[in-house]
């Protein structure tokens, strides 16, 4: 019987269950049971974060700066100074690029003054008429990947002129223009040492899986903390939140080199330098470019996120239409945000791949022409800016700039679709948003809410332990443990059940959709492709068409999560069942299985390491979405580090909450891996 | 019988070269002070990679290290190219001390001395077949046009001409190596390291491009170091061939006289099975001329192999004469000494 128990999983997850409500029914709720609710023993400890940040910011290590405004030596931290001249230089580079887009007079002031600017009339920079922008960009595009990638170019940019969006994209273009190479330099940089040194892979790694499972929000409240309010901190919080996933991806590509690679690389006489750069980060292109992509998505789904602490551009009036409610300007807004970012990652593809030619005519025109049609666009552009400043009198010249909200606009359209389905649906709608909440959200919501702790720790735990033995147990528990000893466990919980709850909807959705299509090739190949697309739109495009339907509630948040979270399970389950060896498929259909054992008895159980690395994907993006949900109003951690956002004193409180959510995320990811590891090795999937 | 010593400076010289694989396999070396002793140290949990090999290879000479994967024949070759570093022992290159080489004195010896081929061709997969020839010249600091001007010669060489612009994945496996061979020669180095470079391909294109590399050598006369898997590979190309086994060379010498007299009982394993007439040539089993032989009109050259010219000699009651490159007769072949390489010992005279 004893050896029953060890040997069968379910039995033991059947006992662990029992327990489990065994310790819900046996604890009584009460304050000062501890078993029921710890006390909040790290409760204090935002405070202390909080003021150490503002020792080292305003009193560690003191030097004397020179001041020109009352022309003495003036003391001050070090680190401000840092922080100062660091937020100077990104926000140097992002007006400049801005100004060069649409003009401006800031640029000019850096190098002389405000003074300057006011004595002479001339001191301002003209910015480049739209259709100069738009001509050299499709010069680009054919330049690097042809007539297609041109065309593109002129989709994208043509609908941002058509809709009116032409400041706002230009103003975001020019921050991403900014975050997104430094964080790629930045990205490869640590990714290089990584792979170099041991230690700094050991030191990164947890580093890289808290900030990558910390909500894009709790950046937010430590930037502006160390560099301010403004473009430039929307930036710098892109960059900290982008570099990471481009870390990984680096380390993984540089390990994926063949070894035969870097010994003929040595073998040709490179040195250390040829041999990195010339040799293994071209190599491992394959990968660095994926993370590129990356970098590009996380700088455009930051977009709207940053404009919380003051970025300017399209997330800026993204976020005032959806508070607004106006669904069909958001629709736009978000479609110039998706344009832009499939444009920026298919150029940069092109560049990467741009092949040479060695045996082209070399005349002079043949060599300079993409830079002598972007001149004759230049002018041509300019020509037609003058010819505009005739034709139009009413003071817009069209030719040059089209304002704001002077474009054409489809609100109406989708307002009144709005407005239609309100009419016709409503009470339909809201039948199913009142069941899902009265019968399914608040009972299960309270269900979470009256687990004692101690329950909830053996469950956790035990899972742990079954699945990974003492260690993953240990792990687990350490991670739940900070967050029941801060004064949030009640927040984690609801954050706790609307995961659960967007998980297991699309956990269920995203593996019968993965399924289903993998049963034929052109199937699995479209699935994938709209995968793709979908991972492109940055992840608050998806509370649009929610709120359309269903209001600011509990529901638009849920299934703006369902649906973001079933895109990586539906791409992993596909990934996993169309990988499975054909030799297999072959013996097996030599056995004679029909389809349904086929899938059930051999695709399955060798795609499963696979489709529980989708689920673990499927859960932070769940947690990720829920967090974003907390500025449609839930009331979980979510909402806690958005108030922290608004509070002076807010950084000790939203790192602290960020980590909550990092740790929830990292105890599932930690279960989880550990299975799909041991089942892999188990499986000789390597 | 084998290549007479033309030089006095052989261009590779290895000296008691080991290669110890095993955590305090440094910290034992430095106590032993230079007497390796074996047990102790397979006692101590290290394994040896490459167990004391000393041996020299001849300007122009192809030394083709023979051995089953873990022989260490690899690591050997790793050893002289200084790709692995050696636990302990002497590797002169040309006379000079190459363990004792800095980075940069090695960096321009590899730049421009060494060319080396690999199993798995490890072609650059960013670069075109031209950028990838061009690669080696273009870090020795050699100008875009002058690189490109010699990799399309390179490429002429291999017979490419027409796929220059193919990215590697874009190609066959015959065709990638044929590049990595075009790459490893666009320095014009002296020394050439092959790892077993035909391995990866079909019989018939390894075949092709055996050939094809015994075409190139026959026009370059590099010093080759060759390693391989393949008994039959090592005699078809080598001028000598080292058995390697558990990191020990077994035995050392010309294909002929491996064949004919096996040092150890684990060399007899390779040779029991190969068609002798296959592989000897009329020089290693001919006979002193002498006085009273009655010679035919018929002659043969010392290099020819034995099975081109059996029946011309089954056929002829007389002994027929062998000669070298100057028409001088160096020895004679007679019926009896044909059968014997045909059928064995016990075969009816």
């Amino acid at each position: 019987m004893m050896q029953n128990i060890n040997q069968s999983k379910p039995i033991q997850f059947a006992i662990l269950l029992c327990l489990f409500f065994a310790l819900c029914f046996a604890i009584e709720p009460s304050e000062t049971n501890i078993l029921w609710r710890l006390p909040a023993l790290i409760g204090g400890f935002p405070a202390v974060l909080n003021d150490s940040v503002e020792y080292l910011m305003f009193d560690w290590f003191n030097i004397d700066v020179y001041n020109a405004d009352i022309d003495d030596y003036e003391e001050t931290a070090l680190l401000k100074e840092i922080t100062r001249s660091v937020s100077r230089s990104v926000l140097f580079s992002i007006e400049l690029i801005r100004e060069v887009l649409l003009g401006g007079v800031k640029t000019i002031v850096a190098f002389t003054s405000w003074d300057f600017i006011d004595e002479n009339e001339w001191a301002v920079w003209p910015g480049l008429p739209w259709t100069v922008v738009i001509g050299s960009a499709v010069v680009l595009g054919y330049a690097l990947n042809g007539i297609r990638l041109a065309l593109l170019v002129v989709f994208a940019l043509g609908y941002i002129v058509v809709f009116g969006q032409w400041e706002p994209a230009m103003e975001t273009l020019s921050f991403v223009l900014v975050a997104a190479p430094i964080s790629v330099v930045l990205g490869i940089a640590f990714g290089i040492w990584a792979f170099k040194s041991a230690r700094a892979e050991a030191t990164l790694m947890p580093l890289l899986n808290v900030a990558q499972t910390m909500p894009h929000f709790s950046y937010l409240v430590p930037v502006t903390v160390f560099f301010g309010v403004g473009d430039h901190a929307g930036a710098i919080a892109t960059v900290i939140f982008a570099t990471p996933p481009m870390i990984r991806l680096t380390l993984l590509g540089l390990k994926g080199v063949s070894p035969e690679v870097a010994e003929a690389g040595m073998m040709n006489g490179c040195s250390k330098f040829q041999l990195m750069f010339k040799v293994m980060v071209p190599s491992a292109r394959h990968n660095i470019l994926v993370g590129v992509n990356q970098v590009i998505m996380q700088c455009l789904a930051m977009a709207v996120i940053a404009s919380f602490i003051g970025a300017k551009g399209l997330g800026y009036n993204l976020l005032l239409s959806l508070n607004q409610l106006r669904i069909g300007q958001a629709l736009e807004l978000g479609i110039c945000i998706v344009l832009i970012a499939i444009t920026l990652d298919k150029l940069s593809l092109g560049w990467a791949n741009k092949q040479i030619d060695y045996f082209a005519s070399s005349s002079f025109i043949e060599r300079h022409k993409y830079g002598l049609i972007v001149l004759a666009i230049l002018i041509g552009g300019i020509l037609l800016a003058l010819v505009g400043s005739v034709i139009f009198k009413d003071g817009i010249n069209y030719f040059y700039l089209i304002p704001h909200n002077k474009g054409i606009t489809t609100e109406l359209f989708w307002q009144s679709g709005v407005d239609w389905m309100v009419d016709n649906w409503y009470s339909g709608l809201q039948v199913f948003n009142t069941g899902l909440i009265v019968n399914i959200l608040i009972p299960m919501k309270n269900a979470y809410l009256s687990m004692p702790v101690a329950a909830t720790f053996l469950l956790t735990m035990g899972i742990g332990y079954i699945v990974g033995g003492i260690r993953s147990a240990l792990t687990v528990g350490a991670f739940l443990l900070f967050i029941a000893l801060t004064e949030w466990w009640d927040r984690a919980l609801i954050t706790a059940y609307m995961t659960t709850f967007g998980v297991v909807v699309s956990v269920i959705i995203g593996t019968t959709i993965g399924i289903l299509c993998a049963q034929n090739s052109r199937a699995s190949k479209s699935a994938l492709i709209v995968c793709d697309t979908f991972q492109t739109f940055p992840s608050f495009i998806y509370l649009i068409p929610v709120i359309m339907l269903f209001g600011v509630t509990d529901t638009s948040v849920l299934i703006a999560v369902v649906i973001y979270a079933t895109i990586p399970a539906v791409r992993y389950t596909v990934e996993g069942l169309r990988n499975v060896p054909e030799a297999l498929l072959d013996a097996g259909a030599m056995s004679g299985v029909n389809r349904w054992q086929r899938l059930t008895s051999i695709e399955l159980p060798l795609a499963m390491p696979h489709i529980m690395l989708g689920i673990n994907q499927t859960v932070v993006f769940a947690l990720f979405m829920v967090i974003i949900g907390a500025m449609i109003g839930t009331e979980d951690l979510g909402q806690y580090i958005l108030k922290a956002l608004s509070d002076k004193n807010g950084i000790g409180n939203g790192l602290m909450l960020g980590l909550c959510v990092a740790f929830i995320g990292l105890a599932v990811d930690h279960v989880i891996s550990t299975w799909a590891k041991e089942r892999r090795a188990a499986l000789g999937l390597v | 019988m084998s290549k007479a010593p033309s030089t006095p400076e052989p261009v590779i010289k290895c000296e008691s070269v080991y290669k110890i694989f095993g955590g305090e396999a440094e910290a034992l070396v430095a106590q032993a002070n230079g007497d390796i002793n074996v047990e102790k140290f397979k006692a101590a949990g290290c394994i040896f990679g490459v167990n004391s090999a000393s041996f020299e290879v001849n300007k122009g000479e192809m030394l083709v290290v023979m051995g089953l994967s873990g022989s260490g024949k690899s690591t050997l070759l790793r050893c002289i190219s200084r790709l692995t570093d050696t636990t302990s022992g002497k590797i002169f290159i040309d006379g000079e001390d190459l363990l004792g080489m800095n980075q940069k004195q090695l960096m321009e010896l590899r730049r421009n001395k060494m060319g080396m081929v690999f199993q798995s061709f490890a072609l650059l997969p960013h670069k075109t077949v031209l950028e990838n020839i061009a690669f080696p010249l273009q870090v020795k600091g050699m100008s875009t046009k002058d690189s490109i001007d010699r990799a399309a010669a390179m490429i002429e060489l291999v017979s490419l001409t027409g796929r220059e612009n193919y990215y590697p994945r874009q190609l066959s496996g015959g065709q990638q190596q044929r590049v990595g061979i075009a790459r490893s020669l666009a320095v014009e180095p002296d020394i050439w390291f092959l790892d077993e470079p035909f391995s990866a391909l079909d019989p018939l294109i390894r075949r092709e491009m055996q050939d094809e590399f015994l075409r190139l050598q026959s026009m370059l006369n590099k010093t080759i170091l060759f390693v391989t898997h393949d008994f039959d590979e090592a005699l078809r190309l080598a001028d000598r061939i080292a058995i390697m086994k558990d990191g020990v060379i077994e035995q050392i010498d010309t294909p002929a006289n491996i064949v004919l007299n096996p040092a150890t009982e684990y060399v007899a394993k390779f040779t029991n099975n190969v068609p002798r007439e296959k592989v000897l040539k009329c020089e290693s089993i001919m006979e002193p001329l002498g006085e009273k032989d009655k010679l035919s009109d018929l002659r043969i050259s010392k290099d020819a192999v034995i099975e081109t010219i059996a029946e011309a000699v089954l056929n002829d009651t007389k002994s027929v004469p062998v000669v070298d490159d100057k028409d001088q007769i160096v020895g004679v072949l007679n019926r009896d000494t044909i059968i014997t390489v045909l059928f064995g010992k016990d075969a009816p005279k």
